[in-house]
């Protein structure tokens, strides 16, 4: 920008966090990170198209520590974006706008998304093997 | 509206409501469309977690590939890698200020998703489509 002299807004950190602020940002980030995860799925699909052996080095990497642990980010990720999806969803038909609704609902959908992925980490772990 | 005297709108812009980026509410509404679409896809992919982490290759093949769950997954990619593509357009839009950089990634972001889509889809066929030789011994 060649204006430098024009007024800017306050920053970030002079506002106090807000958990509708959060969850705003959050949204973004999941659905960031979950965009990312096109990679893995396309990686998986391709390995399984090519053969066992192939398969089983997708399955090696899903199946160890660091791999693990990004699954675990991603069923957060996909159970947040899921949820505040769909509470903004809600606020596309004019419902839930008031400042107690939004961060009633911020807060409805933080614990809803941590019990969310608990039940998809069971559904990935305790019925499969 | 179109009655104000001081728009300097013509009466067929305003008519087509495309507001001067061209394309109106366009982007905006296919976010939605597809995200109304991911609820009932992504819910059914939840389900499908017992089969999908198994872990045997075979068990895998012969799952994905039966008719109604490639179906599902084709759909399920064209619609979650649109709705992402549409997502990280907003994205770079946002943060990327130099033009040059942000019609770089701009293109970059389509190319990436169509070539991954396409990828996908091809692989779900390629099963599909040769179930017999995968479970062949």
């Amino acid at each position: 920008m060649t204006n430098s002299s024009r007024p800017l807004s306050p920053h970030l950190q002079v506002y106090r966090w807000q958990v509708t602020m959060l969850l705003s940002i959050l949204h973004r980030m999941t659905g960031f990170g979950l965009a990312a995860g096109a990679v893995l799925v396309a990686w998986g699909l391709l390995a399984a198209a090519s053969g066992a052996e192939a398969f089983m080095t997708f399955h090696n990497f899903t199946a160890s520590p660091v791999g693990r642990l990004m699954l675990l980010g991603w069923a957060w990720a996909f159970a947040f974006h899921f949820l505040n999806g769909i509470r903004h969803l809600v606020w596309d038909t004019g419902r839930g706008l008031t400042i107690k609704q939004a961060a009633n609902s911020a807060w409805f959908v933080l614990i809803l998304s941590a019990i969310a992925t608990l039940g998809i980490w069971c559904l990935a772990n305790c019925e499969g093997n | 509206m179109s009655n104000n005297k001081d728009s300097i709108r013509t009466p067929l812009g305003h008519a087509r409501g495309l507001g001067s980026s061209k394309e109106g509410t366009h982007h905006w509404w296919m976010q939605r469309v597809s995200s109304v679409a991911l609820v009932p896809l992504s819910l059914y992919w939840l389900t499908c977690l017992p089969e999908m982490t198994t872990g045997t290759y075979a068990h895998f093949i012969s799952w994905v590939g039966s008719p109604a769950v490639s179906i599902l997954a084709i759909l399920f990619i064209i619609t979650s890698f649109y709705h992402a593509a549409l997502g990280l357009q907003v994205i770079i839009e946002d943060y990327i200020t130099g033009e040059g950089m942000k019609l770089s990634l701009l293109m970059l972001n389509k190319f990436t998703f169509i070539a991954l889509a396409a990828s996908c889809i091809f692989a779900i066929l390629h099963i599909s489509f040769s179930l017999h030789t995968y479970e062949a011994p």
